[in-house]
């Protein structure tokens, strides 16, 4: 059972899919809503035990997402198992918000989307502005009734790229989301400080530098999709049609920018790589570019 | 090669790290969360000066540590975390409850893998745990260079 999307939004209603977001004030209304779970996925495992909107249940993208043992997420069995956990049944509306203007929130709402669960939103804005709206939070844990989520095996083949499809998509659009520094090169590790995670420093030649907050408005909100197209399709060169691949260190910042291009813009071809740059860096004879330019295209 | 490393672990992070294993693994956050709350405040000289102290570019969340080092030879730590990075405030908050007290030699001879040894990497996962390691690693570089001086 799903609830009705957010038509509150004269900035949501410009978006491809409008319904994608809900405000503090739909969402407040709403709370305890059968068909309605709301999900707080942040990077900081401790956040939500100081305080989440009430019935909020946590997802932790580390320790609940991602498998244990293999750089992977977990599979159809295990998704199952976690979301039977949190009482979200495979047609409930889900709705994520996070800290960090979402980064875990889109994050977690991409990996959902791979194991195909439909209807899952965004709050826009997330924790953060939930919070300075003076909207409701506590500390009282939710006690979910567990729910028979099916198993769904993961299709990684539409929304996730791997190393492999990254060579292979060499020439059409990159957006590299990290920051500036991560791009060009620049930031290395002093001698002696434990090294970033990645051997090489610089980017994917061919890869335009978008930072990830850019798509991000004063209120912490997403910007309008104006302001969202001048910056993918006027800066950037993106057009309809493209085939998208994004990234960023570990793929967390890269699925907000995913969630831009997808949802809010609505290019219908975008993949988020989550190898990303501790992959990509670390990777034998990949190409790599630095300085602030894209770089050439390299020659196969 | 595992006894040394009990052995030059001093009493107080000991304790903290029994603490820890003493308790079954998802009570471990709670105890992660009250020892964040525990985090002291900097003394007034380094309060709003975070250019004083040092980043720990390891932790995502802003995070700065200072030692200060006295005639004696002891060490205080101090760190300043916002109350929205608790995880960052709990491992700073260990550390400097585990180091502040101890002479700058006991400080140089903890064990770099305290943090993989409290019994959090599974449940605060090791990607974030990498963050105490950075802070444990910066606080002695600190130290050394203070006794250097």
């Amino acid at each position: 059972m799903s609830v009705e999307t957010d038509t509150s939004s004269a900035k949501f209603a410009e978006y491809s899919e409008p319904g994608r977001l809900v405000t503090g004030e739909w969402l407040e209304a709403r709370l305890g809503a059968p068909g309605l779970v709301v999900v707080e996925s942040d990077e900081d495992v401790l956040l939500y035990e100081t305080g989440h909107i009430p019935g909020a249940v946590k997802v932790d993208w580390h320790t609940e997402l991602n498998d244990p043992v293999v750089r992977d997420y977990v599979d159809g069995a295990g998704f199952a198992d976690l979301l039977g956990r949190k009482g979200i049944s495979r047609d409930d509306t889900v709705v994520i918000y996070g800290d960090k203007n979402n980064w875990w929130a889109a994050y977690a709402l991409w990996v959902f989307s791979l194991f195909g669960h439909e209807d899952v939103r965004l709050l826009d804005g997330g924790r953060d502005k939930w919070i300075a709206e003076g909207r409701p939070i506590t500390t009282d844990a939710p006690a979910p009734s567990p729910t028979d989520y099916p198993v769904v095996e993961r299709d990684d083949t539409v929304l996730r790229a791997y190393k492999d499809d990254v060579l292979a998509h060499l020439g059409k659009p990159l957006i590299d989301v990290r920051s500036p520094e991560e791009y060009d090169g620049s930031r290395t590790s002093a001698p002696a400080y434990p090294e970033e995670g990645a051997l090489r420093a610089g980017h994917i030649p061919t890869a335009q530098s978008v930072p990830w907050a850019r798509a991000v408005a004063s209120d912490g909100g997403f910007k309008s999709r104006a302001e969202l197209e001048a910056i993918y399709r006027g800066e950037a060169g993106l057009t309809e049609g493209d085939s998208i691949v994004a990234y960023c260190r570990i793929g967390e910042r890269s699925s907000h920018t995913w969630f831009v291009l997808k949802h809010l813009l609505g290019f219908q071809d975008v993949r988020n790589y989550d190898g990303s740059w501790t992959e990509w860096g670390s990777a034998v004879r990949v190409p790599i570019a630095t300085g602030p330019t894209p770089g050439e295209l390299p020659s196969r | 090669m595992a006894e040394m490393t009990v052995a030059a672990l001093p009493e107080t992070l000991a304790e903290i790290r029994d603490e820890f294993l003493e308790l079954p693994e998802p009570d471990r956050l709670q105890l992660l969360l009250e020892f964040s709350r525990e985090l002291p405040d900097v003394p007034a000289k380094y309060d709003g000066h975070p250019e004083l102290c040092e980043r720990v570019a390891e932790c995502q969340s802003p995070v700065y540590i200072v030692m200060d080092v006295d005639d004696d030879g002891i060490v205080s730590m101090h760190a300043m975390a916002p109350a929205e990075a608790p995880t960052t405030r709990g491992f700073a908050s260990i550390l400097v409850q585990g180091i502040t007290g101890l002479t700058a030699d006991e400080v140089l001879a903890i064990p770099a893998d305290f943090p993989q040894s409290i019994g959090l990497t599974r449940a605060v996962s090791p990607l974030r745990i990498a963050g105490m390691t950075g802070m444990l690693m910066r606080a002695k570089r600190q130290v050394r260079a203070k006794l250097a001086v």
